[in-house]
């Protein structure tokens, strides 16, 4: 089925001229690297091949991801102030004891470090939110863009323009519109209400978060949306209205089934996004009112660089048990992909 | 396109691979980087009088890298504990980044010349136990104090407090304004621990050490928490500031104040640039001097200084850069057209002529450096003290949390007391 | 029959591609839903143009004024300065239009400009200013000439092509690796994939700055190109797209004795058209806003990118919001214009990725 659709080769269309010149380089390229990597695949046989393609990212990956985590693990282990590893002394799990220090889990203010657990359950609630809300907003949009409606691509390009926007530009508008002067409560005192303080209302701020946040990132998951819809054989229906199937069951029944991989596309990418979310967030409510909308993140990036002492130690080992229940929600996520895929 | 892309691609990287080889060749010249943020034109003004020092001194070139306050505020210091850095920056925490700057007295003409102008700021820039260094000077003093919308007490028929009022007077006063004009912000404070301590000092403050113990919560702390509490229970102060953000975020109210919805602005010497620019002929606004409370009416010092730090490796010109730009020529030519109140004893005695002020903000001007001769010991003390920027952010972010409602005050200071024990212990934890 | 005829009504709503002629109440709440979305997509973003284009004390106003103005002014004879117009309603309910000589306190000083001679004591809140709409083009020229700025948009430019370029070699050479053979460490390699798509670099800035500190990167391009350029998304789903590319291709490539790199190059790769241009996008759009790294790295202002040098109008205790709004829009236009002449391409090229 995904066959039918991949078009190959689709966005090269346009001027010929252009196609000419790319196939052109192309070939020029291809003369230049073909000879070294065909002397290499002599060297050490086909079968290690894929070694070799591994190489340049796993080289990346080793020195600024997997060392990076290794460096902070020795952090959370060791403490003061010092930035090198060798001259930071041992401190054994304080920090890890200090973060799990709590009275009862369920009640932050028991904590030692309340305002971590503060920032995990924001981040929680958050994360909740954004997911029901983002999926459900792309799915309407794309169920409506897949209408046979007229100016579609135009519609498509104006959700999808907010994608290309920085998480500051994004929040720096809305907090223009959303603050006590703003447009909004321009808008609301003419029209006979009275100015709401969004910013001062936990409610709202988190609203407004997510909100934000859902208008910034809907139309990149309405296209992937968009595009499994579109991928859905037209006689599947026109088999199932044949038989007088009622819409919301033909919905149930055929549209989500077959629309689960873009779903899943969509739920993966949209969790890792709000677990990660901070700068957005930040700009917009700098984590307020209190600590309402103060994300994990944001303490992590407190700890270790807005305090005066940066507290390195603390911090990584915030980030190493952050790190460690991510992996566990992706290796879960994964496990749930094998099996629906098998 | 995906050639033009590579060639525009590689002709960009060769171009700048190529860039950063060519100062080398160029002639023997010393290049010294200056690390400097801008709350107003103060960049352009240090600008124009670096190219002055450079006509002067050929074989020294300035750069002056303008980037955002936090890049001062939160990567200067993890930059200089891995030993990378600018030769001089200019920061505000001196007390925090001591350890890293670098002690000209040997390369400055003279050095009795700068004891005796910048002497008491000194001491801010010095690690404990040091009484000689000299690492830089003050490109501003800050004091602590309030603004008044004069136009608004007008309007309402409310008499301002006197001379010796003391903040609850004020308190009263501008809620009595409020409450008749309709201004949604009797009273403001900049969310900033700094500026709580502009109060906090005058209940009777002390920040003492007890035992070898830094006391950050005393009676006087709590007097001034109590007040501030209080004040927004009763609307006298307005959630929007200290409860809308978290941490140690800052959130001013100058926006607020130029836009007449503040009665009585507590915030300081900085912002007169800004209102003279941007209020002009809307209402009339003053600066009073700081209310009184049990202990004293002092405000907090404060300030940015430009320093020197041990990363340079051209100590001689960099000592003969401050010397120059703390001359008292070139430094109250800086003070006047910037409008900072000057860090410089012998000029705030003679008094800084702003000729680019209108009456309004010199007036302002002057509250505010009587104020700095109003200077209590114990507020300089605090300002010095290299945990000062730890007690500030701690009783910020905690009595932001009161504010809204998430904890309570006792709770408050148990906190603010461990968050500060436990930061300083982490800062003498070595090898 | 009837009932049949509902369901094929209802089931466009949810499901129909190709409508019939007629409108439909389904087609208006469409059409109305899109009409929002136009509003609420595009508004705020024009709002910020509107307001890039106001001078420091128009920004305050309350209300704020839909489009950028600015107070008129005379000039009155006797009166060295132009003085600012107000239009005054009097004592007696008349309106009057007089300029503004000067204000002490509630009181307003006001002479009407046909008769310079009188001046008319008028209390402060009887006047509404005589505006017109002026824009303060000064918010872009002064920030433009006073600072370097064509460095730093090449600056962003040679970050933004380069990594991209990096990210889209290496991240498609490791998906081909993942996705088209079978070999040792194989699970190994997709579980450090994986198990970083989550890891954002916040939680790993000052190791991250150590390790680039050590390779001596500090202040050059280099170290904001190259820490990013390995991303686990683009290679997830890189990845996930190669998976469906027939097998079959690739065997016969095999047979016609065509190396491993030429099967990767010339055969894959084209194939993956659709995904690279969805990475190339996203790669773009990470290096030409990413500001939190960058601020740590680069501390000299020849390689300032451009998110930094818009940062510069934040001050520890002021904000130049004039300065801020309309650098913002300057940062936002070569997105737009890419975006503009692209869009069809960039639209369509996610679609068809179809990304299973």
């Amino acid at each position: 089925m995904t066959d039918t659709i991949r078009s190959h080769g689709a966005p090269a269309r346009g001027p010929s001229a252009a196609a000419a010149v790319t196939t052109g380089s192309a070939n020029a390229l291809m003369r230049l690297t073909d000879p070294p990597m065909r002397a290499v695949q002599r060297l050490i046989g086909a079968l290690r091949m894929p070694y070799v393609f591994l190489l340049p990212n796993l080289v990346f990956f080793g020195l600024f991801v997997f060392l990076p985590i290794g460096i902070n693990i020795v952090f959370s282990v060791t403490g003061g102030t010092a930035l090198f590893p060798s001259e930071r002394p041992y401190v054994g799990a304080e920090h890890y004891a200090r973060l799990l220090d709590c009275g009862s889990y369920l009640e932050a203010a028991s904590c030692r470090e309340d305002l971590f657990w503060r920032g995990v359950g924001n981040t929680l609630t958050f994360t909740v939110f954004q997911m029901v809300a983002m999926v459900l907003f792309s799915l309407v949009t794309a169920l409506v863009l897949n209408r046979p409606i007229r100016g579609r691509g135009f519609f498509r390009a104006v959700y999808f323009f907010p994608v290309l926007l920085s998480p500051v530009v994004v929040a720096l508008i809305w907090k223009w519109i959303l603050q006590r002067d703003g447009l909004l409560n321009a808008v609301l005192t003419t029209a006979g209400g009275e100015k709401i303080l969004f910013f001062v209302d936990p409610g709202w701020a988190m609203f407004w978060a997510v909100f934000v946040s859902v208008w910034a990132h809907m139309g990149f998951y309405t296209l992937i949306l968009l595009a499994g819809l579109q991928a859905i054989p037209r006689d599947v229906y026109e088999a199932a209205e044949m038989d007088g199937t009622r819409p919301w069951r033909v919905f149930h029944r055929i549209t989500l089934p077959l629309l689960w991989p873009n779903l899943l596309v969509v739920l993966v990418l949209v969790l890792i996004r709000s677990v990660q979310v901070f700068d957005e967030v930040f700009v917009l409510t700098g984590g307020g009112p209190g600590t309402a909308t103060m994300m994990v993140v944001q303490y992590i990036y407190t700890t270790a660089f807005a305090n005066q002492v940066q507290n390195f130690g603390l911090a990584g080992a915030a980030s190493v048990l952050l790190g460690a229940v991510l992996f566990v929600l992706t290796l879960i996520q994964l496990f749930l992909t094998r099996r629906r895929a098998s | 396109m995906k050639r033009t892309a590579w060639v525009a691609g590689c002709a960009l990287a060769l171009s700048v691979l190529g860039s950063a080889g060519i100062p080398a060749l160029a002639q023997a010249q010393t290049t010294l980087r200056i690390m400097w943020y801008s709350d107003g034109n103060e960049g352009e003004v240090m600008n124009d009088l670096l190219r002055r020092f450079e006509d002067k001194n050929k074989d020294v070139k300035i750069v002056l890298d303008q980037v955002p306050f936090k890049a001062i505020n939160e990567t200067l210091p993890v930059q200089l504990a891995s030993g990378q850095g600018p030769d001089l920056a200019r920061i505000t925490d001196m007390g925090g980044l001591a350890p890293y700057l670098m002690d000209v007295r040997a390369h400055v003409k003279d050095a009795a010349y700068w004891e005796q102008n910048y002497g008491p700021f000194l001491q801010w820039m010095r690690v404990p136990g040091n009484t000689t260094a000299i690492p830089g000077y003050m490109t501003q003093l800050t004091v602590t104090g309030p603004f008044v919308n004069k136009t608004l007490f007008e309007q309402a028929g409310v008499a301002m407090p006197g001379a010796n009022a003391t903040w609850e007077d004020w308190g009263k006063a501008a809620k009595a304004v409020a409450d008749k004009v309709q201004a949604p912000f009797p009273v403001a404070f900049d969310r900033s621990g700094h500026r709580f301590f502009g109060l906090a000092v005058s209940q009777g403050a002390q920040m003492a050490e007890v035992g070898g113990e830094l006391k950050p919560v005393d009676d006087g702390f709590k007097r001034a928490a109590k007040l501030v509490v209080d004040w927004h229970k009763s609307g006298v102060m307005s959630k929007e500031l200290w409860g809308a953000v978290s941490g140690t975020a800052y959130r001013g109210a100058n926006e607020e104040f130029k836009n007449a919805q503040v009665v009585f602005y507590e915030s300081g010497s900085w912002q007169t640039a800004q209102f003279d620019k941007t209020i002009g002929d809307a209402f009339d606004w003053i600066a009073v001097p700081t209310p009184c409370g049990p202990a004293n009416c002092s405000s907090m010092p404060g300030g940015a200084a430009l320093v020197a730090l041990k990363t340079s490796s051209h100590p001689a010109e960099v000592g003969r850069l401050l010397d120059y730009l703390a001359s008292e020529e070139v430094a109250s030519e800086f003070y006047a057209r910037t409008l900072f109140v000057p860090g410089h004893i012998g000029l705030a005695k003679k008094g800084i002529a702003y000729k680019s002020a209108s009456p309004q903000a010199a007036a302002a001007l002057k509250v505010f450096g009587d104020a700095v001769g109003k200077l209590d010991p114990v507020a300089y003390r605090i300002q010095g003290d290299p945990s000062s920027r730890i007690v500030f952010n701690a009783a910020i972010s905690r009595l932001g949390q009161v504010v809204v409602g998430e904890t309570t005050l006792d709770d408050a200071y148990q906190r603010i007391a461990s968050d500060v024990a436990q930061q300083i212990a982490e800062r003498k934890k070595k090898q | 029959m009837t009932g049949k005829l509902r369901t094929g009504k209802l089931s466009r709503l949810l499901l129909a591609r190709r409508g019939g002629a007629s409108w439909h109440w389904t087609d208006v709440a469409s059409y109305a839903y899109l009409a929002l979305g136009v509003l609420l997509m595009f508004g705020p973003v024009a709002w910020l143009a509107l307001s890039s284009f106001k001078t420091p004390a128009a920004l305050l106003e309350f209300p704020p004024s839909l489009l950028p103005m600015a107070q008129s002014e005379v000039s009155v004879q006797g009166y060295p300065q132009p003085l600012p117009l107000f239009r005054v309603t009097m004592e007696d309910g008349s309106v009057r239009e007089l300029a503004q000589v000067r204000r002490v306190g509630i009181v307003a000083q006001m002479v009407d400009p046909k008769e310079p001679g009188q001046t008319i004591r008028v209390p402060a809140d009887r006047r509404t200013p005589v505006r017109h709409m002026a824009l303060a083009v000064e918010n872009y020229t002064d920030p433009l000439t006073q600072f370097d700025f064509l460095r730093f948009l090449r600056n962003s430019l040679v970050v933004t092509v380069v990594a991209t370029i990096i990210t889209l070699v290496i991240n498609s050479m490791a998906a081909y690796a993942l996705s088209i053979y079978e070999f040792r460490g194989k699970s190994l390699a997709m579980l450090g994939v994986i198990g970083t798509l989550m890891i954002p670099i916040t939680i790993i800035l000052a190791p991250v700055y150590l390790v680039v500190t050590k390779l001596g990167f500090v202040d050059s391009l280099w170290a904001v190109i190259l820490p990013g350029a390995a991303t686990p998304t683009g290679v997830f789903l890189l990845r996930q797209y190669m998976l469906t590319i027939p097998r079959d291709l690739i065997e016969a490539a095999r047979m016609d004795k065509a190396s491993e790199w030429r099967i990767y190059a010339r055969i894959v790769m084209p194939l993956s058209m659709p995904a690279l241009a969805v990475l190339a996008i996203f790669s773009v759009m990470w290096r030409w806003n990413e500001f939190l790294w960058p601020l740590a790295v680069l501390t000299k202002t020849e390689v300032h990118t451009l998110p930094i040098a818009l940062n510069a109008f934040q001050g520890e205790l002021q904000t130049q919001w004039h300065y801020l709004l309309a650098m913002t829009v300057v940062t936002l236009l070569p997105v737009a214009l890419v975006f503009a002449f692209l869009q069809r391409f960039i639209t369509s090229g996610i679609a068809n990725t179809g990304m299973k």
